[in-house]
């Protein structure tokens, strides 16, 4: 069972350790570098689940939860946002935003994984 | 992490990164302090801040992660508005951000050694933040025990744990929210069966008749009897997406029955703080918002256009997009090891070689410059150029980064010597030679520091004299005529000549009687061992004079030049070659030697003829060029290839050009080609003769050394009395 990620974050050191993490544990791994960037590579893939980043240039990761889920196709998709505040209103936000759930930054390679198969089955 | 390897690469990459971060971090804190930021200016820092603090805290740099924590902190009050910034706190962030790059640096160099400054940057960052934000530490996020799943459920290692083996009753049934949210039930329940041995029975009561049935509302509820050998905390880490979004209880059944069940409710406090952070677990939540989204007002605030995604499914979606004149176009890059790049430019090099050989000797067989392999040749020799150039660009970087920390060096020492001083810079854009701007750097500090310290004048001074209390530092870079220049300019009092030939005087540099003038005198500055800082100041007293400074721009293949207006300021010119791989060359013969000048030094050629030439004393010979006349220099013996000849009558005389606008003739005998010569260095092994720069392969596989016309001419000066630069007819 290969599921597909699309990961969007502006850190090249993020994207990086979100692919090194999850290639080995088998997901095909996707990335983006922005929100703009994310709605864009999402017109040509269809993720199991989509992970992203809060902070990022041009569209936020709030900014791109919106655009995702105003898409009848991935209205109920799995988003994880990765956060570097484990801060209650910050994941409170999140869900507000139609985030699924939240991966605390710098994440466990194995936690990201668990967390990944928890919301994607 | 299993493989070492693909992590010392991803840690590799993000210290790359970072030095991309913290130059988008100086340009942003650049314009807030011209006042030319917009709305987007300091998000482009916070976020510049925040991602360096990301990646930090991936590689356990604890350091590092707590001052960019407090960094980001100060920057997010600014960001929403609880914060002017006003000049000092952007003077603040200034020296954060040179911290910041120093921590940086550090952590790539594995550098232990302490920074002592972090304290106070973070005391006085904190003291802006006023109070208690800064309390909060980033610690709790760092470590990370990896999850104590302990998967060895079907292997029954023994039989007496089977009698602890705690059970448990969860009780689930989902809210409508909770499908909103993108989770899903399956998957949860999975996660809990694979925790142990689970009964999953499903309560369908709730279910309507199917015409009643609303897709999206949820019926159901899952009672989940679970034998497993895990504690509550880490069942209920399984429906930490969802908490809130269900109705969850989770009660103990023992079956060793030594304890009573214990109820509990997502909604509630967990039972134990420990449970809660080793899962990352908020304590308490505010109460829950209702699912409508609001989406994130500051993108749309900061947005000035919308875009539409081409071609995206989103179409009911308006993508929204910075100010795009803030934001450079995104250019794609491919991240390339320098050796590979190296090899690259050697291989160039012996194509270009390869190519003049071939030419050579197509020569040599007799073939007509018309004929089809001489025009193939040709159009081979302007692809090997082009390649060339391309590869060369590959290599070529703008000198931004070179000046923004030379920004941070006029902050340094400006604060040092209580000087206000404002840095000025032109052409970040101009592209050289990654090798140049490296090498670069401590020249180029060592002459901010200069001007800084000695070319502009104390602030009473300045007054004094009308002029602005602050003084100005220049740095601009541009391409001119193949090269780069690099000034370096301050708006000071300029050189004090009087001054700098007593000291030269004084210290035996110079005979006392000497008659210089203006620009001889200002070379001075050049000659080792001189320094005309009457108190070694905590700046520039390091040792290293201008001497190195000319010494090192040099061995770039680069010269330094002076200009200095009394009252107004002094120039110093750095004129530096592309590259350092090749080199147009004029190939010329002297004394039967086959020689190559550096062609952007021949500002002319002419035949010598008898009335042109002039002989103004013995052994000073001069060569009337237009309106004047130019002191002749006789390169093969100067070289010491033979004596001087009586009549340079019918010789090939050579106008050079030095960066100080003066001009000499050399003589050679013949001129044999113009054409791009690749420059070999000549190792420390060699003797560093003057006048010699490098070497190179011609086309027929010998060895021709490449000449440096300004240093033979200026030696030539130094033996022979000084001879008059310019004399008018």
């Amino acid at each position: 069972m290969s599921l597909e990620v699309l990961a969007v974050d502006d850190s090249r050191t993020m994207r990086d350790m979100i692919r090194f993490a999850l290639e080995p544990a088998g997901f095909t791994v996707h990335t983006a570098d922005d929100g703009v960037h994310g709605t864009e590579v999402l017109s040509g893939i269809e993720p199991d689940v989509i992970i992203t980043d809060i902070n990022m240039p041009r569209m936020d990761g709030f900014g791109f939860i919106d655009a995702v889920r105003d898409c009848d196709a991935y209205r109920s998709t799995p988003i994880l946002v990765l956060t570097t505040e484990a801060a209650p209103e910050l994941k409170q936000r999140a869900r507000k935003a139609g985030a699924t759930g939240w991966i605390v930054k710098p994440f466990d390679p194995v936690k990201l994984v668990k967390a990944l198969q928890m919301v994607a089955g | 992490m299993s493989t070492p390897d693909p992590m010392e690469e991803i840690r590799a990459s993000f210290f790359v990164e970072c030095e991309e971060l913290l130059e988008a971090t100086q340009d942003g804190l650049q314009q807030l302090e011209d006042g030319c930021a917009d709305g987007e200016t300091i998000n482009v820092v916070f976020r510049a801040v925040h991602s360096i603090k990301g990646g930090a805290g991936a590689f356990g740099l604890k350091t590092l992660v707590r001052f960019a924590h407090t960094y980001e902190t100060t920057l997010e009050s600014v960001r929403n508005g609880s914060l002017e910034a006003d000049p000092g706190l952007i003077n603040l962030f200034f020296r954060a951000t040179d911290h910041l790059s120093d921590l940086v640096r550090a952590a790539r160099d594995n550098d232990e050694t302490a920074l002592p400054m972090g304290d106070m940057i973070i005391l006085e960052l904190e003291n802006r933040l006023g109070g208690d934000d800064a309390e909060e530490e980033p610690e709790e996020d760092i470590d990370f025990q990896p999850l104590g799943l302990s998967l060895d459920l079907d292997l029954g290692d023994d039989v007496e744990a089977v009698k602890s083996v705690p059970g448990f009753n969860v009780v689930f049934s989902p809210e409508a929210d909770m499908f909103e949210s993108g989770n899903d039930a399956y998957p949860i329940l999975g996660a809990l069966a694979a925790l142990g041995d689970a009964q999953v029975r499903c309560d369908t009561s709730r279910l309507p008749e199917l015409s009643d049935l609303v897709p999206e509302t949820p019926y159901l509820t899952w009672h989940v009897d679970l034998v497993a050998d895990v504690d509550e905390a880490e069942i209920l880490s399984l429906f930490e997406f969802v908490e809130g979004l269900c109705q969850l209880s989770i009660a103990r059944m023992d079956t060793s029955a030594d304890e009573s069940a214990t109820s509990m409710d997502v909604d509630a406090n967990f039972p134990t703080r420990d449970a809660a952070e080793a899962f990352d677990l908020p304590i308490e939540l505010p109460p829950r918002a209702d699912a409508v989204v609001p989406s994130a007002d500051r993108t749309k605030d900061a947005a000035k256009e919308e875009t539409k995604s081409p071609g995206s499914e989103l179409k009911n979606t308006p993508l929204e997009r910075g100010p795009s004149g803030n934001q450079p176009a995104a250019k794609s890059v491919v991240r390339v090891d320098l050796d590979r790049i190296e090899r690259l430019v050697n291989l160039v090099g012996e194509l270009v070689i390869n190519q003049a050989m071939l030419a050579q000797s197509l020569q040599s067989a007799g073939l007509s410059p018309h004929s089809d392999a001489m025009n193939g040749l040709e159009e081979f020799q302007r692809l090997t150029r082009d390649i060339q150039d391309s590869v060369m660009m590959i290599r070529a970087q703008p000198v931004k980064s070179l000046f923004q920390r030379m920004s941070r060096i006029v902050r340094e020492a400006s604060a040092a010597i209580g000087k206000d001083v404002r840095l000025v810079t032109e052409g970040e854009n101009t592209e050289v030679d990654k090798t140049v701007i490296e090498r670069l750097a401590d020249p180029l500090t060592h002459m901010i520091r200069n001007a800084v310290d000695h070319g502009l004048e104390s602030t009473e001074d300045r007054v004094a004299e009308g002029k602005s209390p602050g003084g100005t530092v220049r740095l601009t870079a541009a391409h001119r005529s193949g090269r780069v220049v690099i000034d370096v300019s301050d708006d000071g009092g300029g050189i004090n000549r009087p001054r700098v030939q007593q000291i030269a005087v004084e210290k035996g540099l110079i005979p006392k009687d000497a008659v210089l003038s203006d620009t001889e005198i200002d070379n001075l500055l050049f000659l080792p061992g001189f320094s005309t800082a009457s108190s070694v100041s905590d700046l520039s007293g390091r040792g290293v004079g201008m001497d190195v400074v000319r010494t090192s721009i040099q061995s770039l293949g680069g010269r330094i030049s002076i200009t200095s207006v009394p009252g107004q300021g002094t120039v110093f010119s750095i004129s530096l070659p592309l590259t350092l791989a090749v080199l147009d060359g004029m190939v010329v013969e002297v004394a039967g030697e086959t020689r190559v000048l550096p062609l952007n030094m021949v500002a002319e050629t002419m035949s010598l003829s008898d009335d042109s030439l002039k002989t103004i004393q013995p052994g000073v010979d001069v060569v009337r060029v237009r309106s004047g006349f130019v002191p002749l220099f006789d390169l093969g013996h100067l070289l010491g290839y033979r004596e001087k000849k009586d009549s340079y009558v019918g010789s090939v005389g050579l106008l050079i050009s030095h960066e100080d606008g003066s001009l000499g003739a050399l003589i050679v005998d013949d001129i044999q080609d113009q054409r791009q010569v690749v420059i070999k260095g000549l190792d420390d092994s060699f003797y560093r003769a003057p006048g010699i720069a490098a070497a190179t392969i011609m086309g027929d596989g010998q060895i021709a050394l490449i000449l440096d016309p300004s240093d033979i001419i200026s030696k030539a000066n130094e033996i022979n009395p000084p001879a008059p630069q310019k004399l008018e007819a």
